[in-house]
């Protein structure tokens, strides 16, 4: 039975002229339904879920809403418009016209970026897989069902490049990605962070600020490079990656607010108590926060690292923002890094992991701001969120495995582990998030640890029935 | 990174070790089963300049693996199998450190692969003379010199983990030749099929568990919760097939070797070495046991590492390897021996009536490899069989592999005429990498030759008939003696030292090839030459800028 493609898949890739990427699709397409329907959310393959679909790279195009089974979803393979005369815009080929093949000498580089982003998307639905079970809400099932069908999307992107591009091996390669499991002993996902369960709702919400953010910086350095069919898919990628962080920064933003106005009726901050009004309070957010940030930071990679060196000498991948600097060779230029033993100063062409590292530390203080603000209106003067020290929790990089405290400094190894729980989510501390989390499906209703949203999903209202449940 | 080049001889190269001192190795016997993870530490590099990261190796990870396969060998002769495994989570070993390799010098790299090479070979070296058998159980990832170590054991079960992968990224990554046995594995031993074998080799990011397998590459694979299990099912199959002794058989210790240091040498306990920099000669004497010897097999075990053949073996072994990596000007090697001629013929025929015995097997086991050590030593090897001189047996195989032997002819003086004695030692004991005795290998293709010698064996032959018989070069007589000896030494260390590398490897190993020879004749040999070509080492090199993540920038022009 052929496929008719543009209705069932979306594209801007002329796909019903193209038969090699017809035939491998074809193949593809009913195993991507399979690991669907067996490892996507589960038990809720029969509800109406009120999504976005992309259908274009336009204004309406991208963003067309509806409700839809998640089978059913349209799973779309779009690349942003080309930019005419596009060159190069960093590394050694700078100035030359972008690629719009790979070239056979970084083919292998290609693949094993591509590979690795590609892993990290049907990574997170698995590590979602049961959560949806627990919503506190119709309004968060359905963000979290949005950016489920997204990842779900985003691997499609990933898997038009490989089989549009990498010949037999990129077919190959995008049936492991099928193949690969989170947290699956015998097939893991690549990244070691893809592979803990996502079970509990705040962590869900610190995963599509902090993880998510590092998948926008990931994004945006692709978007950079000089093989054009990646740098578009990844700048369309982009627009959606937005609503992932947009629901953390919100989520975490409620939960927050709801802890201020149990704090008010309370007129305490004392955990216990707020706890046992069935609201989160704000260290144990704060320990959330350490936790998923820090091994955030680890998916950036080594400080000093060969790979970072040879993928932007080789126009593979540049910074974030390249434009926004004016050495766009780095050859020569150094960058002072900081190390257990002090400053110091490496070649800066192999410190571009550290580079982007840094551009996302900074672009995470902006949510942390925002839930700030809200503590200081709250009348806290004492009590703030803060990022910990990128020197802490590390388990990649030159800080792996130190005993420094949450401002980055050394400490003795026995008094570091006997402080640990003060500082990253103890086992009781996950218990208890776990016992908040009942499923509330009323449609408007809110479970008492998180404050209701702001708005409604596309101007409609909070109340909206967004997953209708069979 | 812009490192100093270290030079080779900046410090002293030292070979002695043992477990508590390991850095990078943790060695776990479990009756007749011994395991070896490699964990390397990266801060512990032999040389400042790089760290060791991803389980990769230098020259001080690989002496530990020596010293660790040296005490499997002798301390626990339990042993059966050896399991080489990684003590890292996805990564088995990512083969030579590249920094390493990019800051060290030519002599420095030749010498480093030379070495590893036969650490490797020695492995496989004692699968086939002594049962002892390997199995790498590569749990991760494994790249380049890693994948060449797991291509020495007999088998290499692999994880299948959809992710890691096994490569040999040196020639698209690096610009030079997977050249610890590599490609010669590949084919020769694994029976990789060429065309496969040159896709697989040009593919920096190698292929899968699943695809290995289909190739040949490993031999088994295992998904991670039931690799333990097929790392014990292998382990027992070449358990079965060990003719180690196993449990009941009590080791010996292998305790520091006696040397003694002074400006010009270094002396043993039956091996003395003296250096005369200006002259650029290093003689080399072996003396031969004195006094009482153990008679029993009771006895060996009992004199441990102080048996003769044992400390012999150990002492030429380490003397061999502080002269190639301390002294790199020192250009030739004499080789003498003094004693009793008799005293090591007695030693040969108690390793001949206890060839079975697990001590015994071992010891020639080393006293083999040792040999073939000074085999494939860029050094000119002259015997010099003067007066006191013991050339017999064991000990004639040093004149035998030498590339020339001076004796001395005593017409006037029967008595004090050096001997020449062959024993049945010299005719099959000590094979060298072709396979081939020394006598062999020196009437290459003259069986008449070859007989001629086994029917004087035993007999104490003077000059005039060991230079008839083609067993020595020349044999000059105390008139001619002093000044042949002197004029030949010093003409050979005029001579360039390249042209002389080349043609004494080209002349010592004769017709069959085998994967030993076309690892040291063939593979080292095109390894050392790209080492050497700009492509690899000159300022823009491959070799140079990896991990600056500048591209090689090649001369195109094929060689």
């Amino acid at each position: 039975m052929s496929i008719n493609y543009s209705e069932k898949i979306p594209n801007n890739v002329n796909l019903a002229n193209d038969r090699a990427l017809q035939r491998a699709l074809e193949h593809w397409q009913p195993h991507f339904l399979d690991w669907w329907r067996e490892m996507g959310p589960h038990h809720f393959a029969q509800a109406d879920v009120y999504l976005r679909t992309a259908v274009g790279v336009d204004a309406q195009g991208w963003a067309s809403y509806g409700a839809v089974k998640m089978p059913d979803y349209r799973w779309g393979i779009f690349l942003a418009d080309p930019v005419a005369g596009r060159t190069i815009g960093f590394g050694d080929h700078a100035g030359q016209p972008v690629w719009q093949q790979v070239p056979g000498e970084f083919r292998s580089q290609f693949r094993r970026l591509i590979v690795t982003q590609g892993d990290t998307e049907p990574a997170s639905v698995e590590q979602q897989h049961l959560l949806g079970h627990t919503c506190p809400s119709l309004y968060d099932l359905r963000n979290l069902f949005q950016v489920n069908v997204e990842e779900g999307r985003h691997l499609w992107a990933m898997v038009y490049l490989l089989h549009a591009y990498f010949g037999r091996d990129g077919r190959e390669e995008a049936e492991e990605l099928l193949a690969r499991h989170s947290g699956d002993t015998d097939k893991p996902r690549i990244l070691g962070t893809f592979n803990e369960p996502i079970s509990d709702w705040l962590s869900f919400f610190m995963f599509t600020y902090f993880t998510d953010r590092d998948g926008k910086f990931q994004l945006k350095s692709l978007a950079e490079s000089a093989f054009d069919p990646l740098a578009r898919t990844c700048r369309f990628m982009l627009t959606e990656e937005a609503h992932h962080m947009f629901v953390g920064e919100t989520g975490v933003g409620r939960v927050v607010k709801r802890t201020l106005e149990v704090m008010k009726e309370l007129g305490s901050d004392d955990p216990a108590a707020i706890r046992a009004a069935g609201a989160i309070d704000l260290p144990t957010i704060q320990r959330y926060l350490n936790f998923w940030f820090t091994s955030s930071l680890d998916l950036f990679g080594s400080e000093v690292s060969s790979n970072a060196a040879s993928s932007f000498a080789n126009g593979i991948k540049g910074r974030p923002d390249e434009s926004q600097y004016e050495d766009h060779d780095c050859r020569t230029a150094s960058f002072s890094l900081d190390t257990p033993q002090g400053r110091e100063d490496v070649p800066l062409r192999n410190a571009m992991n550290q580079v982007m590292r840094e551009s996302y530390i900074k672009d995470c203080e902006i949510g942390i701001k925002r839930w700030n603000l809200a503590i200081q209106r709250a009348g806290h003067e004492a009590l703030r969120l803060t990022l910990p020290s990128p020197r802490f929790h590390r388990s990649i990089g030159v800080w792996a495995g130190l005993s420094v405290d949450p401002s980055g400094n050394a400490m003795e190894p026995a008094e570091h582990a006997r402080s640990l729980p003060r500082w990253l989510p103890s086992e009781a501390d996950r218990a208890f998030v776990h016992s908040l989390m009942r499923r509330v499906t009323e449609p408007g209703k809110m479970a008492a640890w998180i404050a209701p949203p702001d708005r409604g999903i596309n101007n409609l209202p909070v109340e909206y029935e967004y997953v209708r449940l069979q | 990174m812009n490192h100093a080049l270290q030079p080779a001889a900046a410090q002293t190269v030292d070979f002695d070790t043992e477990p508590s001192r390991y850095a990078h190795w943790k060695l776990a016997v479990d009756g007749e089963v011994a395991t070896l993870s490699m964990d390397v530490n990266e801060e512990r590099g032999l040389r400042p300049g790089y760290r060791l990261k991803l389980n990769s190796y230098d020259l001080g990870v690989d002496i530990e693996l020596r010293d660790a396969l040296d005490r499997i060998r002798f301390e626990h002769p339990a042993v059966k199998v050896v399991v080489l495994t990684s003590a890292r989570e996805r990564m088995f070993c990512s083969g030579a450190n590249i920094y390493m390799l990019g800051q060290s010098s030519h002599a420095w790299k030749v010498n480093f692969c030379k070495f590893t090479n036969e650490t490797r070979n020695g492995m496989e070296d004692s699968s086939r003379h002594d049962g002892l058998r390997f199995l790498a159980a590569v749990n991760g990832t494994v790249a380049g010199g890693g994948y060449e170590l797991a291509l020495a054991c007999d088998e290499i079960l692999m994880i299948d983990d959809r992710s890691s992968t096994v490569s040999l990224p040196e020639v698209p990554l690096l610009g030079v030749l997977p050249g610890t046995g590599g490609l010669t594995r590949l084919t020769d031993k694994r029976g990789v099929r060429r065309d496969l074998a040159d896709f697989f080799c040009t593919t920096a990011e190698g292929v899968r568990a699943g695809r290995a397998r289909q190739w040949k590459l490993v031999d088994h694979v295992a998904r991670p919760q039931q690799f333990a299990d097929a790392v014990a099912a292998r382990v027992a199959a070449l358990h079965a097939t060990s003719t180690r002794p196993g449990l009941g058989a009590r080791g010996i210790t292998l305790e520091p070797l006696e040397r003694a240091e002074h400006a010009s040498g270094f002396r043993y306990r039956h091996v003395e070495v003296a250096v005369d920099r200006a002259a650029r000669t290093a003689t080399l004497t072996v003396h031969a046991p004195t006094g009482p010897q153990p008679g029993s097999l009771p006895a060996i075990l009992e004199a441990g590492c102080r048996w003769y053949p044992l400390a012999l073996a150990r002492e030429l072994d380490d003397a061999i390897l502080r002269l190639r990596s301390n002294e790199p000007d020192v250009g030739l090697w004499l080789l003498e021996t003094r004693g009793d001629a008799r005293a090591v013929l007695a030693m040969d025929d108690f390793l001949e009536a206890h060839a079975h015995h697990w001590l015994v097997r071992e010891t020639v086991g080393w006293l083999r490899r040792a040999l073939a050590r000074l085999d494939v030593s860029s050094r000119s090897l002259y015997a010099i069989l003067g007066e006191g001189s013991c050339f017999a047996g064991t000990l004639a195989e040093l004149a035998l592999g030498a590339d020339r032997s001076f004796m001395l002819a005593l017409p006037a003086d029967d008595a004090a005429a050096p001997r020449l004695t062959l024993s049945r030692a010299n005719f099959g004991r000590y094979p060298m990498a072709n396979g081939l005795s020394r006598i062999a290998n020196r009437f290459m293709g003259d069986a008449a030759a070859v007989a001629a010698a086994e029917a004087v064996a035993g007999d104490a032959l003077p000059a005039t008939v060991a230079e008839e018989l083609g067993l020595v070069t020349f044999a000059p007589d105390d008139i001619d003696w002093a000044d042949e000896v002197r004029l030949a030494i010093e003409e050979r260390a005029s001579l360039s030292p390249d042209a002389l590398t080349g043609m004494e490897a080209s002349l010592r190993f004769g017709a069959p090839e085998t994967q030993d020879t076309r690892i040291f004749g063939r593979l080292s040999a095109w390894q050392n030459w790209v080492f050497h070509r700009p492509n690899a080492t000159g300022e823009q090199g491959a070799l140079k800028v990896f991990g600056t993540g500048s591209r090689a920038k090649f001369d195109w022009q094929r060689v």
